[in-house]
């Protein structure tokens, strides 16, 4: 069986600066995969490449077997790649409702959007109860919610969330990693790049962590967690 | 002071045309953050468009009521060609440059195209007569209309709820608030933020064309420099109404005409000013409402807030 995802020596670039030097790792259906490290280590640029919007300058991207270089950015969410990006990105002057009919952009089936804006609604309740307001009044967490909910409606085969967590309040947060931790028990295949390494590596089967655009360590996420180093580095414990 | 109402009602005619071209201004700046100063020349080319029709593809002597709408056709297509010749060969390669570089791009093609109709179109060294609708003016409630401009009162509130649904309700219009508001992300929805630009300059331009038209036959009569000072002034109206906003755009229109007007035919009644009353300081009163605007409130009658950009 092949991988959902195959990353194979992926080196970006920004000018003379590398980002990304050469990672390699996968994704299976079902699973959910993260990405750990600092800021700077290259996780945001690897996922920005994954969805066109930046151009690799060496290695392979391969979804569904097919490879994704050659890929403009906006052809990459039809193909079954959602990316919730860092820094959340809501369009701030639409409403609620039509930020998550963007997320299905691409899609014509007017029923099915119709099901999936409710299904959005039951997971996250507050954006039903606001649907109408423009996106930008939510606070951090509610556009979290709506990033998350927007990506969601392109009914993705895999779906990367680029610091769900990123300047939350730590209830926030918990309600945040719990949603993530519900998507995937109904089978949605995640690639999650986090900060908060101890929260991510708890939800995630595989984990890789990133340095100064390396891969350092890869393993299981429970061993991770229980990796001295990592500990160390990422938990911070002595 | 009876002839107030006729006032009123010639600023707000001359203020939809000034709508009309701003619209263009603003949606291309809402997109793609470029001050297009070549749209003058897109509304001056709309209007030979339409000429176009008339003179050389139409039988002599067909009715108005016929041409006019082959003609507006003749107008859009001029328009929409040449604006989307702009952004594909003059602006396109242009994209990620500093913002100076598309800036005196757009003025340097704006005194291109000028100089192109004036050196190649026939007769066109002078200012051409435009066909005109038969029929002679009429009054309501104590303003008389001109016959030219039934087209504006018409075509000036179609435009504006077309593209009011256009924007609003259709999955383009979507895509081109998307693009407008955050096009990275725009782009991870699956928009095809390159489309959704040329859609906007086209669309700025249909608008220009009827704008275009409309100054024909209120004027009778156009020329190749007809877009220089319109175009500043509806440039004026985008700003004034809030630059990105497209109702701002046909609102600060309205407002500039019936400020020019009204300035132009009391300010003279002021005793002390009475050398300020003729028409050759309407431009001055735009202006001086512009300076106003951007001293007061820069953002705009309508402005985007800056804040929500965060």
């Amino acid at each position: 069986m092949t991988a959902l995802l195959e990353v194979e020596d992926l080196k970006v670039a920004y000018g003379k600066i590398q980002a990304v030097k050469g990672i390699s790792f996968s994704v299976d259906a079902g699973e959910v995969v993260t990405l750990i490290g600092t800021n700077g280590a290259g996780k945001t640029t690897t996922l920005r490449t994954l969805s066109g919007l930046l151009k690799p300058v060496g290695g392979q991207i391969k979804f569904n077997g097919k490879s994704l270089k050659k890929v403009p950015a906006h052809k990459i969410v039809s193909l079954g790649l959602a990316h919730s990006p860092e820094g959340r990105h809501i369009f701030p002057r639409m409403t609620i409702e039509d930020n998550l009919r963007l997320g299905a952009f691409l899609r014509s089936d007017k029923q099915g959007i119709e099901q999936d804006i409710r299904r959005a609604y039951d997971l996250f309740p507050i954006l039903g109860e606001r649907r109408k307001q423009a996106a930008g009044t939510l606070s951090g967490g509610e556009q979290q919610m709506l990033a998350m909910g927007r990506a969601l409606m392109s009914r993705p085969q895999l779906l990367m969330l680029d610091e769900p967590s990123m300047g939350l309040s730590p209830i926030m947060m918990q309600k945040i990693m719990a949603t993530i931790a519900e998507l995937k028990s109904q089978g949605t295949t995640i690639l999650l790049v986090e900060q908060n390494a101890q929260a991510a590596l708890s939800l995630a089967d595989h984990g890789h962590v990133m340095e100064v655009g390396n891969i350092v360590l890869s393993g299981t996420g429970r061993d991770l967690l229980h990796d001295e180093s990592v500990r160390k580095a990422y938990l911070g414990e002595d | 002071m009876n002839e107030l109402p006729q006032q009123l009602v010639n600023g707000l005619l001359l203020g939809s045309m000034y709508g009309l071209v701003a619209i263009g201004y603003t949606m291309v700046y809402g997109i793609v953050q470029l001050i297009n100063f070549a749209h003058g020349e897109i509304f001056m080319v709309g209007a030979f468009g339409a000429i176009t029709v008339h003179l050389y593809v139409l039988p002599d002597g067909t009715s108005m009521w016929v041409a006019l709408p082959l003609m507006l056709i003749g107008a859009m297509i001029a328009s929409v060609l040449v604006a989307i010749g702009a952004e594909r060969f003059a602006y396109r390669p242009l994209r990620g440059a500093p913002r100076l570089a598309p800036l005196i791009t757009a003025i340097g093609l704006s005194l291109a195209l000028q100089q192109a109709v004036w050196a190649f179109y026939p007769e066109a060294k002078s200012k051409l007569a435009f066909p005109q609708i038969e029929g002679g003016p009429f009054s309501i409630g104590g303003a008389t209309i001109q016959t030219g401009d039934i087209f504006l009162i018409v075509a000036a509130p179609i435009s504006m709820a077309f593209l009011a649904y256009f924007v609003m309700r259709t999955r383009t219009g979507r895509g081109m608030q998307a693009t407008a508001q955050d096009p990275d992300t725009a782009k991870l929805m699956g928009v095809n933020t390159d489309r959704i630009i040329v859609i906007a300059f086209a669309l700025g331009a249909v608008f220009a064309a009827v704008g275009g038209v409309a100054s024909g036959l209120k004027y009778g009569q156009i020329d190749f420099k007809m877009g220089f000072i319109l175009g500043l002034k509806a440039f004026t109206a985008a700003v004034l109404g809030g630059i990105g906003n497209i109702y701002g755009a046909m609102i600060g229109g309205v407002v500039l005409g019936v400020v020019e007007t009204l300035a132009t035919a009391y300010i003279a009644d002021i005793p002390g000013l009475d050398q300020f009353g003729s028409q050759s300081w309407a431009e001055v009163w735009a202006f001086i409402l512009l300076i106003l605007v951007l001293l007061f409130r820069p953002q705009g009658l309508l402005g985007e807030r800056v804040a929500d950009r965060a």
